[in-house]
């Protein structure tokens, strides 16, 4: 399978995301410029976390407009998978391929911590590798993360179930406490309708080796293998 | 560009050269005959202005040089020392790093945000100019008392214009230090330490060569920010230092990241014989020392440098400060190439002047010379002092106090109590309020992040090799003791990083002290200098390079001095780093080195009966060695479940901190500390005796035999437990106490300090 990794500038995930596919997965993988149009035929793109163009305007809001995003979205269309981690999942928000919008942390300040996320929804493409509701170890690192959309595009997220990742406990109890970016309903990842449009905020190409402490990320990366086939 | 060139001439409008004007440029009389005498005449306005930023303290050492001149700087490794953007060691396999350490002290004093931002942004510069990639940031930090709203204020801000600038750029921030006391309370301690990896073979130093080559400025406008920051940094800081706000420059991370990107593919094109960072006194200081190094001449056009604004004078351009700026001189006829990789990364570039074969310094305005000098002397002639050092008699009558003499408070009388406070003592206080706003993971290399271990672990991606990386320095030892505290300084952190496995390997140094015109401040910067020396020479680790920062004072008087000391340790073995957190319940705990009376300049002091006196502990640099040295052979022989060294707050506070890796830690301990020569079972408890580390293992007789052999003391001092309690004895007093308040105390005190903070300007 090939992987896609576009770098806008001011990306800076986009090494790690490679690394994550290439060294661990052993899958190929390429970087895609974000002016460029060619997606030299990956099968799964990644928009990965930064601070594409510096956070200018809001996250994600000038990165929308590279011309790479013409092809992003035409790959979303086709049904093939799109990943958007962090500064992805913004421009994702941002270019409409996702519902909601990520906004500034609840109590205001960058947050880099280990979080537990818990599985849910259904999105085989993703989730295929995990048990239901598997609560993961998984890193975050944004000052705008915490999800919010209105009340009826909550309600139709949940009852499509769209909603894949949501903030927990250890022990895999949606609290308060275990919200760390304040997010809306604890949301921390969502799909599209169509299932094949990933955005989360937590990092699962930082978590794909035990020897940097957690490789709860590697199913998700499996799941799609799996799915739509090495 | 022109070559026949007329005489200097002042421009239309410039002030007059007056003894006025020659004072408010920081010249003394002296100083200005010495320019009168290098010149042959009256300098312009422009031609002051050059000089008043190369004959600033910041950029000159002129101070400081002379003692500086006494640090070892050589290892077999040392593949760059001093004197360039960053030293770089060898660290096999053809790998090198490149790192330094530098202070922003007085622009955070005044603008907290923008002047830690900017201070990050400055020394990633100087470690990608030389060809490595920023892996690595470091920040050692120093506070007044975070009861005070104008500290949370700056630590508020300094902590997030370093998160922010780092975090934006995507270099992890891994570890640091961080120390409070009322010392610090106007003059903050900004210190920023950055570490690259690169090829050896991609090294590239900021030397202009080759006649004819082109001179480029690459990156962000110039404009009038900053505009003698580097004479700002050289003065006390006083109230009217509120109006020199507009002298700090204003920080834009993405542009930089951007900097950094296309100057790592400059450097790998061969289309540039060097690169600089344009710092501090901006394109005066970057093209007078890159031509001073290359022993070559140059001429720089003021008209060609892009602004940002009309108007700008070349006395502005050239001293302007404005920041995500660099100097490249490109080879000849390879412009458009180089070009054509900066503007991939939508970055300008302009050819502002070239490389000649004269041995001048000259700056033209179009057709108009407005400054010349002769040759690289304009660098190296800056005048030298040594000033006269002689020691506080104060800082003696303190020393000479006896801490024995302190008459116990009565809460005291429960132990507990006491390590209660030491342990919600912001210095010794859990720093996650601090690093959570940190990125510390991204590059996915940092297999030991901020509070993990004694220093953090970054591994070398395609080796089974890791970097260990610690800043440190206990400044009351510094203050009390200044060559003892010199030598703690690097033996602290050589403790540091042997605790994780690593080998001490070489240091950056970043020098934070007081007016060095008064005798007690000179006497402390000499000695702590010559301290860190006789530490370096003793534990092999030289000092590739670093950063003086004098006049951390304000008119209630200096900083404690503080010699901050960023070292960098070889893990060979990625399967050999080591935690400090206790691992195994039932695993033996054992005391490497040996506790004394000694309670002298300790947290205990400070945080139970606010006394800074008594004699500082006094380290055995042979000992050190040799403890690093066994350390490293326990850890390699597979003995060593976790490594912890004993600082602030003495054994009570270094086992309570393995009991509390995290803060839903379970395990336990029960230690007996007694110790037969030592009669203060205060000593035993809260002294700062050099030279220990707590080691627990299940292999006592491999690490006491190991020990041993290194002629280190060593005894087991009791056990893990399963049980979240921690029971000490120490001699004829027991400590006995379940975790959870502990963590309390430790995890929240700073959250809650900061809750207050926001409370209070929100």
């Amino acid at each position: 399978m090939k992987f896609g990794i576009v770098t806008f500038p001011g990306s800076n995930c986009d090494v790690d995301a490679l690394h994550a596919v290439t060294d661990q997965l052993g899958q190929t993988a390429v970087s895609l410029w974000h002016r460029d149009h060619d997606i030299q035929g990956c099968d799964v793109l990644i928009l990965p976390g930064g601070f594409s163009y510096g956070d200018a305007l809001r996250a994600g809001a000038i990165a929308r407009f590279s011309p790479i995003m013409q092809e992003v979205i035409a790959h979303a269309e086709r049904g093939a998978p799109v990943i958007g981690i962090c500064n992805g999942f913004q421009i994702l928000c941002e270019s409409h391929l996702l519902p909601g919008a990520l906004m500034r942390n609840a109590e205001m300040q960058f947050i880099c911590d280990w979080v537990h996320i818990r599985t849910e929804g259904k999105a085989p493409m993703y989730l295929g590798g995990y048990e239901p509701s598997q609560v993961l170890r998984i890193p975050v690192a944004h000052g705008e993360g915490r999800f919010a959309a209105d009340e009826s595009t909550l309600d139709a997220l949940e009852q499509n179930e769209q909603v894949v990742f949501r903030y927990c406990n250890g022990s895999g109890a949606i609290t308060d406490a275990a919200n760390c970016n304040g997010a809306m309903r604890n949301i921390a990842g969502i799909v599209n309708v169509n299932r094949n449009v990933l955005g989360m905020m937590p990092h699962p190409e930082r978590a794909v080796e035990s020897l940097l402490g957690s490789t709860d990320g590697l199913p998700l990366f499996e799941s799609l293998l799996a799915q739509v086939g090495a | 560009m022109s070559t026949t060139i007329s005489a200097v001439q002042p421009r239309p409008g410039d002030p007059a050269i007056t003894p006025e004007l020659v004072a408010e440029h920081g010249l003394t009389p002296f100083e200005y005959e010495k320019l009168l005498g290098l010149l042959g005449r009256e300098p312009t306005f422009t031609e002051l202005g050059i000089v008043s930023a190369l004959w600033s303290e910041h950029c000159s050492y002129k101070h400081s040089r002379p003692v500086l001149k006494t640090l070892p700087t050589e290892a077999p490794y040392v593949l760059q020392g001093p004197g360039e953007n960053a030293g770089v060691i060898s660290v096999g396999d053809g790998w090198a790093v490149a790192f330094k350490i530098e202070s922003h002290n007085h622009p955070s004093a005044v603008e907290p945000y923008q002047g830690a931002a900017t201070g990050v942004g400055g020394i990633l510069r100087d470690v990608f100019t030389m060809g490595a990639r920023p892996i690595a940031m470091l920040n050692s930090l120093r506070f007044g008392s975070l009861d005070t709203p104008r500290v949370r204020w700056l630590m508020a801000g300094v902590v997030k214009g370093i998160g922010d600038y780092g975090n934006c750029i995507g270099v992890p921030t891994v570890a640091g230090d961080v120390m409070f006391d009322p010392a610090y309370e106007g003059n903050p301690l900004v210190n920023a330490m950055c570490v690259g990896l690169m090829r050896e073979d991609e090294l590239i130093t900021a030397k202009a060569e080759g006649v004819g080559n082109p001179i480029l400025v690459v990156g962000a406008r110039t404009g009038r920010d900053g505009i003698h920051g580097a004479s700002f940094a050289s003065e006390d800081l006083s109230e009217e230092n509120e109006a020199k706000r507009p002298r700090v420059q204003v920080g834009d991370p993405f542009t930089e990241k951007l900097l950094l990107e296309a100057s790592l593919e400059l450097i790998r094109s061969g289309h540039i014989v060097a690169i600089q960072d344009m710092g501090a006194a901006g394109l005066t200081s970057s093209s007078a020392e890159m031509a001073e190094r290359g022993d070559v001449g140059v001429v720089i056009d003021v008209t060609k440098v892009p602004v940002r604004e009309e108007g700008m004078t070349p006395y502005e351009i050239l001293l302007s400060e404005s920041q995500e700026r660099m100097l490249v001189v490109a080879r000849r006829g390879h412009e458009e190439q180089a070009a054509a990789i900066l503007r991939k990364w939508d970055l300008q570039a302009e050819v502002i002047g070239e490389v000649i074969a004269e041995p001048v310094y000259r700056v033209v305005e179009g057709d108009r010379v407005v400054a010349e000098f002769p040759g690289s002397r304009l660098v190296t002639e800056c005048p030298q002092y040594f000033p006269e050092a002689r020691e506080s008699d104060v800082i003696v009558a303190l020393r000479a106090r006896d801490p024995h003499a302190v008459a116990e408070r009565d809460e005291e009388a429960d132990p507990v109590w006491t390590l209660t406070q030491l342990l919600s003592s912001p210095t010794i206080a859990n720093k996650r309020w601090i690093y959570r706003q940190y990125d510390s993971q991204v590059r996915t290399s940092t297999v030991v992040g901020p509070g993990a271990a004694d220093a953090a672990v970054v591994r070398l991606r395609g080796t089974n090799k890791a970097l260990a990386l610690k800043t440190d320095c206990n400044s009351r030892y510094v203050y009390l003791d200044p060559r003892m505290g010199g030598r703690i300084a690097v033996a602290e952190a050589a403790r540091n990083v042997a605790c994780t496995g690593g080998r001490p390997m070489a240091i950056t140094n970043c020098l934070n002290f007081g007016n060095p015109k008064k005798p007690d401040v000179f006497f402390q910067f000499r000695e702590a200098v010559f301290g860190m020396g006789e530490a370096c020479r003793a534990l092999g680790t030289p000092v590739t390079g670093g950063n003086v920062s004098l006049y951390n004072e304000n008119p209630l008087g200096a900083v404690f001095p503080t010699p901050t000391v960023g070292m960098v340790g070889l893990i060979e073995n990625i399967d050999h780093v080591t935690r400090s957190s206790f691992r195994t319940a039932g695993d033996s705990i054992i005391l490497l080195g040996e506790s004394t009376d000694e309670l002298g300049a300790s947290e205990y002091l400070s945080r139970v009966h606010n006394l800074t006196i008594g004699a500082v502990p006094s380290v055995d640099l042979d000992h050190e060695k040799r403890l690093v040295d066994a350390l490293l052979a326990a850890i390699a022989a597979g003995v060593v479940h976790s490594a912890h060294d004993t600082s602030e707050g003495g054994v009570a506070v270094a086992l309570a901190e393995c009991c509390m890796g995290d803060r839903d830690a379970t395990l336990g301990a029960t230690v007996d500390v007694s110790e037969a020569l030592v009669s203060s079972d205060r000593a035993l408890l809260w002294g700062e005796a050099q030279g220990r580390v707590l080691v627990s293992t299940a292999d006592v007789e491999g690490v006491l035999g190991i020990a041993r052999a290194h002629g280190i003391a060593a005894r087991t001092i009791g056990l893990v437990t399963a049980e979240s309690r921690l029971v000490i004895r120490a001699g004829a007093r027991t400590l006995d106490t379940p975790l959870a308040p502990l963590a309390d105390a430790y995890f929240d005190a700073i959250p809650a300090l900061m809750q207050r903070a926001a409370m209070a300007t929100t």
